[in-house]
């Protein structure tokens, strides 16, 4: 369908976010080179521009990184919970100060939509601060017992899709309840998390509670693996999960996870289609479809297929995708080039197992990375396409004629971190999530996110929960 | 157990293991020796195989949906039935935990006591478990947002070595009370309390396949079911740390839930919840409140 309106550039001013061309380690409160010089370098994944040099830790910052959260925790976990409260509303508070420069931040190394940092990451990340800020000094009342005890160090490692969202997820529940951190962002996506170091400058946090280490999948294995860490917390793919598991067996390291997903979108019959082809499509394209609870496999009860299926390909055809900057844009950059290699090896066997691919009329920019909203149809619970995570903006169409056969088929997955229903009938909605293991159910919405809802995953998704006071326990000694 | 007294001679009980609500024998065949602290005789007790371990899993995950969808008071009348049914056997369980763990005759029964009224404990908890961990979250937008816990699934117990009996149902019990099922494997020195139990299981309205318990050798039977893709948490309480290590290991293979062992001094103390929790799932399901306009429409 062609768009009824031009839109002109709208684009977010980047002039708001000032980027040195190199950043260091941020170890017991000051930022320092790594012992063995490395330094790699952090793109813009949708003009592949480089944004800035970092520093490459390795194994020895590590151990100077954990020794700086070693000698911060016998402080800062004795510090009355209401003064580690104050740090972390005033955490909080300099993120809501300093949002936008941020989330231009993270739009220019991630590659998502400004729309998305400033209306979605962003808000959520000050908000995480804020809840867990409150809790500080009211755990005698979480629910673990008198006095709950902090872990020690955490160790904890996130991904490159809400880089700054992620931090905030593990950061600021360790923090209330007393533990001290060290960080590792992911390689593409190390910038907010610099930022934050300094937030945490500003905030007057006392130095070695926060140590953040940029770096690959060594850095992260060997802070995992060290033998001062207290608690490991891991967001990520399914398989360094397992890894990550095996590596911490026979210690006494406590663990969470929260990994893969391939979420089932059920439709039903009486769905209000209009809401659920949004739902969809916020499902499975938000942030590019990088979304580990992303509504990935869409099932469609079979007497509305053709119905659902053209409004939501007048839909996609209306999405733009584009400059990340811009206002305007529903579908930025995929984060990587790896990324969009693994993207463009699935769709590819997709077809080649007989899926029909379908994807609307888009141009995708020359420079970066970038992959077109995609829908496959004719799928069925064999094919690739359904069963592994694709971690893009890639839909796989699924049938089914039953609640029965959609329950089963929904939980015909390794995984089982999200799910959506969408149905008018009440007592429907509460059935069918009541069978559905999965972690989080959206019932006639998607993708919502908030502080005081736990979030994480059933089967291999993972284990523990993060959020609300249920994200409490994975920093306490109980 | 053996007794021989001037008039008869007694009748030997051939212990079993209790698999799907059935008592088969060891599929292969092999029976080990029990003895009695002192090393006396007392009973020849299955030796479980990998293929006994297998299809105890099959007839826990069959037996799973059931008792999962069962309401929380159905399962707490059932657990209660179980302290029922001890409650009349409580000699011969005194009489097994004695020769097991070599204790005086009272000492014996006051773990019998005590583990009895361990099943009574856990059978009040069944339908308030979810209103302690769950509940309604203050979402920051017009949704209806709820935390429920729901049970992990198959769930594999490795019953504490030392403590046969009160130890045994203190970590079986919170595995089942929250909809979980389980395979249980026998303390290896003194599987007969736990052989014994599943007699009591079978006439407690307790569902076939929702504790199946398993004797023999701990390190045989629990490394294929630390490694089952379809069991989803295993409790190490009777693993050693280099046992405990290795299935720590084959169980990240699918994630399991580990509960690893940790030094128990007391059996008897009042557990906590957190038996019970470390093999619960939380599952959060959020629906838009809408709003009431002028109109009195929704949406």
């Amino acid at each position: 369908m062609a768009s009824a309106f031009e839109y002109a550039p709208a684009p977010e001013s980047r002039s708001v976010v000032d980027i040195a061309p190199s950043y260091g380690l941020f170890i017991d409160g000051e930022f320092t080179e790594a012992a063995d010089g490395r330094v790699f370098k952090t793109v813009s994944p949708s003009t592949e521009e480089v944004l800035s040099e970092i520093a490459q830790a390795g194994s020895e910052d590590v151990e100077r990184a954990v020794k700086a959260a070693r000698r911060a925790f016998e402080k800062w976990s004795a510090l009355p919970g209401s003064e580690r409260a104050k740090y972390l509303f005033r955490i909080a508070r300099i993120i809501q100060e300093r949002s936008r420069e941020l989330a231009v931040l993270e739009t220019l190394d991630n590659g998502k939509p400004i729309k998305e940092t400033r209306d979605a990451d962003l808000p959520l990340v000050a908000a995480h601060f804020f809840y867990y800020a409150g809790w500080a000094d009211k755990l005698d009342h979480a629910g673990f017992g008198a006095s709950p005890k902090p872990l020690g160090v955490a160790g904890q490692v996130i991904p490159w899709n809400f880089p700054l969202l992620m931090l905030a997820w593990k950061i600021a529940p360790a923090l209330a309840t007393g533990n001290t951190v060290v960080l590792k962002p992911a390689e593409t996506t190390p910038l907010t998390a610099l930022f934050f170091a300094d937030i945490c400058r500003q905030a007057g946090l006392p130095r070695g509670v926060v140590n953040i280490l940029p770096g690959y999948g060594d850095t992260g294995a060997a802070l995992v693996g060290h033998p001062d860490v207290n608690k490991v917390a891991f967001t990520g793919s399914t398989a360094v999960g397992k890894e990550i598991a095996r590596t911490v067996a026979g210690t006494r390291k406590k663990l969470t996870l929260e990994l893969g997903g391939k979420g089932a979108n059920i439709v039903f019959d009486d769905a209000p289609i209009d809401q659920a082809v949004e739902g969809i499509v916020s499902g499975i394209f938000f942030n590019q479809g990088q979304v580990c609870c992303a509504g990935s496999r869409l099932l469609i009860q079979e007497s509305i297929q053709d119905e659902l299926l053209d409004s939501l390909k007048r839909r996609l055809s209306t999405l733009r995708l584009g400059d990340p900057l811009d206002k305007n844009t529903d579908i930025g950059a995929i984060n990587s080039e790896e990324q969009l290699t693994r993207i463009t090896s699935l769709v590819e066997q997709g077809e080649a197992e007989g899926a029909e691919r379908w994807s609307p009329a888009c141009e995708l920019p020359s420079a970066g990375y970038w992959f077109a909203p995609t829908l496959f149809t004719n799928v069925t619970q064999a094919h690739t396409i359904a069963r592994d995570e694709i971690f893009g903006p890639v839909l796989s169409v699924l049938t089914f004629r039953t609640p029965d056969e959609a329950v089963a088929k929904a939980n015909n997955s390794q995984y089982g971190l999200s799910a959506g229903i969408w149905t008018e009938k009440g007592s429907r909605i509460l059935a069918v999530a009541n069978k559905l293991r999965a972690g989080v159910v959206w019932s006639n919405t998607f993708n919502k996110f908030d502080p005081t809802s736990p979030f994480g995953g059933y089967k291999e998704s993972g284990f523990g929960r993060e959020g609300g006071r249920h994200g409490l326990e994975a920093y306490l000694d109980v | 157990m053996s007794e021989r007294n001037n008039e008869r001679l007694s009748v030997f009980k051939t212990y079993k293991l209790y698999v799907g609500g059935k008592f088969p024998r060891s599929e292969s065949g092999r029976v080990y020796e029990v003895t009695d602290s002192k090393g006396k005789w007392l009973a020849n007790a299955p030796q479980s195989s990998r293929k006994d371990a297998r299809d105890a899993v099959v007839a826990a995950r069959k037996a799973f949906g059931g008792w999962s969808g069962a309401t929380a008071y159905n399962r707490g009348q059932i657990l209660y039935r179980v302290a029922e049914m001890l409650e009349g056997r409580k000699a011969q369980f005194a009489r097994e935990v004695a020769d097991a763990e070599g204790l005086s005759k009272s000492r014996a029964a006051e773990q019998v006591d005590a583990a009895i009224d361990r099943w009574v404990w856990y059978a009040g908890w069944t339908d308030k478990i979810a209103q302690v961990v769950g509940g309604g979250n203050p979402v920051a937008g017009p949704y209806f947002n709820l935390s429920s816990p729901e049970p992990t699934g198959v769930v594999t117990v490795l019953a504490p070595q030392e403590s046969s009996f009160l130890g045994l149902v203190s970590v079986l019990a919170p595995v089942i009370a929250t909809g979980n099922t389980a395979i249980v494997v026998a303390s290896e020195k003194a599987p007969l309390p736990a052989l014994s139990l599943g007699e009591v299981l079978a006439t407690s309205d307790v569902p076939g396949g929702v504790v199946n318990v398993l004797s023999g050798r701990t390190a045989e039977i629990a490394t294929p079911l630390a490694a089952h893709q379809d069991v989803n948490a295993i409790d190490l309480a009777g693993a050693d740390d280099v046992l405990a290590k290795e299935l720590e290991i084959a169980a990240a293979d699918n994630l399991k839930r580990v509960l690893r062992p940790q030094p128990v001094d007391d059996w008897s103390a009042t557990p906590g919840t957190d038996r019970m929790t470390a093999f619960l799932e939380t599952k959060t399901v959020w629906h838009p409140t809408g709003s009431l306009g002028a109109s009195g429409s929704a949406y």
